[in-house]
């Protein structure tokens, strides 16, 4: 197909530099002193201080173990629900992946409410104990690692399911018949085939534990990791500090990607696609019994937090004290949302901001990648790299560097004034957004066969009518789950709006946090209700979008 | 009058690599042009420039005296049925052959009218409401020549049109697309690697190796008088057999024990060439037959493979040419002609073309049997 006009791929690729590339490059500069003073002070402040050293060194080892726990979760659930025949399997199956809907504030208010000191579970373990005081602290890196496995084993769940459907029977077979026993089959053949899988869902918890700051922030206290140490510098004023610390995880970030890439570079992933092997059918009662109960506990254990959300979304304030379950249950916090302006303005807040990132997310990620999926060379690769890069920095970096890229007026540099402005956050969550919505769409453009529009063209389509009749159509299922991807994460974001919101567009997850202050729970878990049901809901769409 | 549509030097390079060098070919209004030759050849190249999908680096394309180089595929008002139909999945079967109608100016009924009447030239009527993907994939190559019909192009352009379906589906498929296009009367230009396709569909076959034209010629031309070594091993089986030529169009053939004479038809690179040049004789199997060992004017050899292929057997011989490593020739018979260990003599039989004589390609060694193209039996 003839070439688009590159004036347009060079457009989109500057506008997309500008918003993604420029504020990591402005954070480094300002880092040094900027242009006004080259200077290593606040490099040696850095270095000097070991508080720094300590918490990059955890941000590290949470990560890592983040990983081994939600790979020790997630294998075995895959392998059990992917091989294994039972009652309530599929509907069973799907609870499992349940978590990742979960916005990650939310996981985490569920989790205090569940197993805080005055959580749920705590009391009644204290009232059934007689305990005087509360069984446990939900503090510290335990807390953390227990939110991570959580949220995070579902990455290894999801990824070696598709894994092990795609695994080609004959393969097994072929080990069996060479005579090698089930342990070695497991050992030799099927882990070594899913180890594209298991790499990939290695480097995504890596990646997004490296960049938590929910979980860290509320259960962390003095235990700080590198993206809570940046906020707390922030917060204290401490701005060139804070822009070491934001290039020092940026870096980490870097070098874990690139860590991960070569682990996977070293072996070809072989497209084995064949017939997948059938379930194993569990035959003795006893093991079906034991499978349903096992699962069916799980699935308790998955949906507690979405329970307990619930639950005290409807106990009235200051109403619930000692009792291990709540004495009174209304709708107040309910009807509170609807009836008082200030409560139901962040959810407008959210809403709105959410929606305008949304779409431009959706419209620069497709630009950028049917520009780059049209053409090849260095423009191609950099409209590639432009979208995909915000998914290996930390939302935290992002945040700290246009916080200080538009905090000054330097129109000849490209910087405005944006920070206190209601078109900051938007445009942080768009630049969030672009590798949900650029990265599939790119992906779905390479899929798609060339002769179909080729075939149009043929057929005297011109290049506006193939794109609305014969691209976009075909990649609607990439786009929607791009887009609701996108919306759920921009509606309860945490982590970039703790560093850049006003007062007066003060999104869902602020007012949570304010909420929690005020010890008004109940407000605290309405809105998380509302970010969950959002959340389920734009995961049913991407499983469709998947099933596709 | 100029031919219809004229390729006049289309030339593309990719990445330095040349894939077509000056093609130049002329098609009458209404005529089947089939573009024969190797995965390589440029062929398919030629049929995307001609579509508008690639620009040549030169030359041009001429319609009806018109050039079309500069129009995009989309102003082109050609229609093409690709190789793996390219059907939209998103659309119904109707939608699809509906798809060029858009912006032709016709009324909603004339429209759907237009559709009924392409589904029913390729025998789907009442299709239009199916799911592309609910129906057989014959089913679909019908469709995609009803999509690019409708609109009613200028000309048609197949890429290996039947290539994706079964071989038991597709020799009838062929002969509906025959039909279909002889209906229609619509000048069309195809691309295939399967010399039985191009002999068939086409009217006239346009062999094309390494992006060089070697010749366009009806079949019988291509299979009885090949202009060039590669055409005379590409179209149907033929063994080669290094000679001399000799001064009244003979040629000398080394033999057991002296040599032989045997006649052919000069190729046109031949014109002139002198007494004693070094020439290769290139034979149909079906211009060849079996004899005893040591009969006149014969080439000894002893037979080493028997095929038995229906129609016809296919002995494999190894001559004994002196102290030269004889050459394999392959000769068609009776299926008891002979057998496998049999010394036999081979002579230019009675049927099948006369023997074909171009220059030595390489003087040293003997040829063999060029099985390349596909297999023909007639």
């Amino acid at each position: 197909m003839r070439r688009h006009l590159p004036l347009a791929a060079l457009a989109v690729a500057l506008l997309l530099a500008w918003i993604v590339g420029y504020p990591l490059l402005m954070t480094l500069v300002e880092a040094l002193g900027g242009p006004a003073g080259w200077t290593l002070d606040h490099v040696r402040a850095f270095a000097e201080r070991p508080d720094e050293w300590i918490a990059l060194w955890r941000s590290l080892w949470i990560s890592t173990a983040s990983v081994v726990l939600a790979a020790l979760v997630g294998v075995p659930l895959a392998f059990l629900f992917e091989r294994t025949e039972f009652p309530g399997r599929r509907f069973l199956g799907a609870v499992a992946a349940l978590p990742v809907a979960l916005p990650p504030l939310v996981g985490v208010i569920a989790f205090l409410f569940l197993y805080g000191e005055s959580g749920f579970v705590s009391r009644v373990v204290q009232t059934a104990l007689g305990l005087e005081q509360p069984p446990w602290r939900l503090a510290g890196p335990g807390a953390i690692l227990l939110v991570h496995a959580y949220s995070m084993y579902v990455y290894f769940y999801l990824f070696v399911r598709a894994g092990l459907s795609r695994l080609d029977a004959a393969l097994l077979e072929a080990a069996a018949s060479l005579g090698a026993g089930r342990t070695r089959t497991l050992f030799r053949v099927t882990l070594p085939l899913l180890r594209p899988a298991l790499v990939s869902a290695s480097l995504l918890t890596f990646m997004t534990s490296l960049a938590s700051f929910s979980a860290p922030y509320m259960f962390g206290g003095g235990f700080r990791v590198m993206t809570t140490q940046i906020v707390a510098s922030k917060l204290n004023g401490e701005v060139g500090l804070a822009q070491v610390e934001t290039v020092m995880l940026a870096l980490l970030a870097l070098l874990g990607l690139w860590a991960m890439r070569r682990a996977d570079r070293a072996e070809g992933a072989t497209g084995v696609r064949g017939i997948a092997p059938a379930r194993r059918q569990l035959r003795s009662p006893l093991a079906r019994l034991g499978a349903g109960v096992l699962g069916w506990l799980l699935a308790g254990f998955l949906l507690l937090p979405h329970a307990v959300l619930l639950l005290v979304s409807l106990v009235p304030p200051f109403t619930w004290t000692t009792e291990w379950l709540p004495p009174v249950l209304a709708l107040s916090n309910w009807s509170g949302l609807l009836t008082q302006p200030d409560k139901l303005r962040p959810v407008v807040n959210s809403l709105w901001m959410a929606a305008v990132s949304t779409l431009a997310a959706v419209a620069l990620g497709f630009a950028a990648a049917r520009l780059s999926a049209t053409r090849k060379g260095f423009l191609s690769a950099a409209l590639e790299g432009l979208i995909a890069l915000p998914w290996a920095i930390p939302g935290t970096v992002f945040a700290v560097a246009l916080a200080t890229t538009f905090g000054v007026s330097q129109p000849w540099l490209g910087r405005f004034v944006l920070i206190g402005t209601p078109w900051i956050l938007p445009l942080a969550y768009l630049v969030r957004s672009l590798p949900l919505t650029g990265r599939g769409t790119l992906a779905g453009l390479r899929a798609l066969d060339p002769a179909l529009e080729e075939a149009a063209a043929s057929l005297g389509a011109g290049r506006w009518r193939r794109l609305w009749t014969v691209v976009v159509p075909l990649l609607r299922p990439v786009l929607a789950a791009g887009a609701g991807l996108a919306f759920i994460t921009a509606l309860g974001d945490f982590i970039v709006s703790i560093v850049l919101y006003t007062y007066d567009t003060r999104p869902i997850s602020m007012e949570i946090l304010s909420s929690l202050r005020l010890q008004d729970l109940g407000m605290a878990a309405v809105y998380g209700v509302l970010l969950m049901t959002a959340g389920a809901a734009a995961f049913l769409l991407w499983g469709r979008g998947e099933a596709r | 009058m100029p031919p219809f549509l004229v390729l006049d030097g289309l030339t593309k390079t990719f990445a330095g690599n040349p894939v077509l060098r000056g093609l130049h070919l002329e098609v009458e209004q209404g005529e089947v042009l089939a573009l024969l030759g190797p995965s390589g050849s440029g062929k398919t190249t030629a049929l995307r420039l001609i579509a508008g999908f690639e620009t040549p680096d030169a030359g041009a394309l001429r319609i009806d005296g018109e050039d079309v180089i500069p129009l995009p595929p989309e102003r082109r008002r050609f229609g093409m049925v690709f190789q793996h139909y390219a059907l939209f999945p998103h659309l119904t079967v109707g939608e699809n052959v509906a798809f060029g109608l858009a912006g032709s100016g016709l009324s909603r009924a004339e429209r759907e009218h237009r559709v009924a009447t392409s589904l029913a030239l390729v025998d789907l009527p009442g299709f239009a409401g199916r799911r592309v993907g609910e129906i057989s994939g014959g089913q679909q190559q019908r469709v995609a020549l009803a999509r690019a019909l409708a609109p009613e192009p200028r000309v048609l352009l197949l890429d290996e049109p039947l290539s994706n379906l079964d071989p038991s589906l597709r020799e009838r498929t062929r002969r509906e697309l025959r039909r279909a296009v002889e209906r229609v009367g619509i000048t069309t230009v195809l691309v295939t690697h399967e010399q039985d396709e191009a002999f068939h569909l086409g009217d006239r076959v346009a062999v094309l190796q390494g992006g060089v034209l070697h010749q366009v010629g009806a079949p019988e031309d291509l299979y009885e008088r090949p202009a060039t070594r590669f055409v005379a091993g590409f179209v149907g089986r033929a063994s080669g057999l290094a000679g001399t030529l000799e001064a009244d169009g003979a040629v000398l053939l080394p033999a057991e024990g002296g040599s032989v004479r045997w006649r052919g038809t000069l190729a046109p690179e031949l014109e002139g060439a002198a007494a004693g040049s070094a020439v290769e004789l290139v034979v149909r199997p079906e211009s060849l037959a079996l004899r005893g060992a040591g009969a006149p004017e014969s080439l000894t050899g002893r037979v080493i493979e028997r095929r038995y292929a229906g129609t016809a057997t296919f002995y494999l011989v190894r001559l004994e040419q002196g102290d030269r490593n004889g050459a394999e020739v392959e000769v068609a018979a009776g299926p008891s002609a002979a057998g496998p260990g049999d010394r036999v003599g081979v002579v230019p039989g009675e049927a099948g073309p006369p023997p074909r004589v171009f220059r030595a390609q390489n003087p040293e060694g003997p040829s063999g049997v060029s099985v390349s193209g596909a297999e023909t039996t007639t």
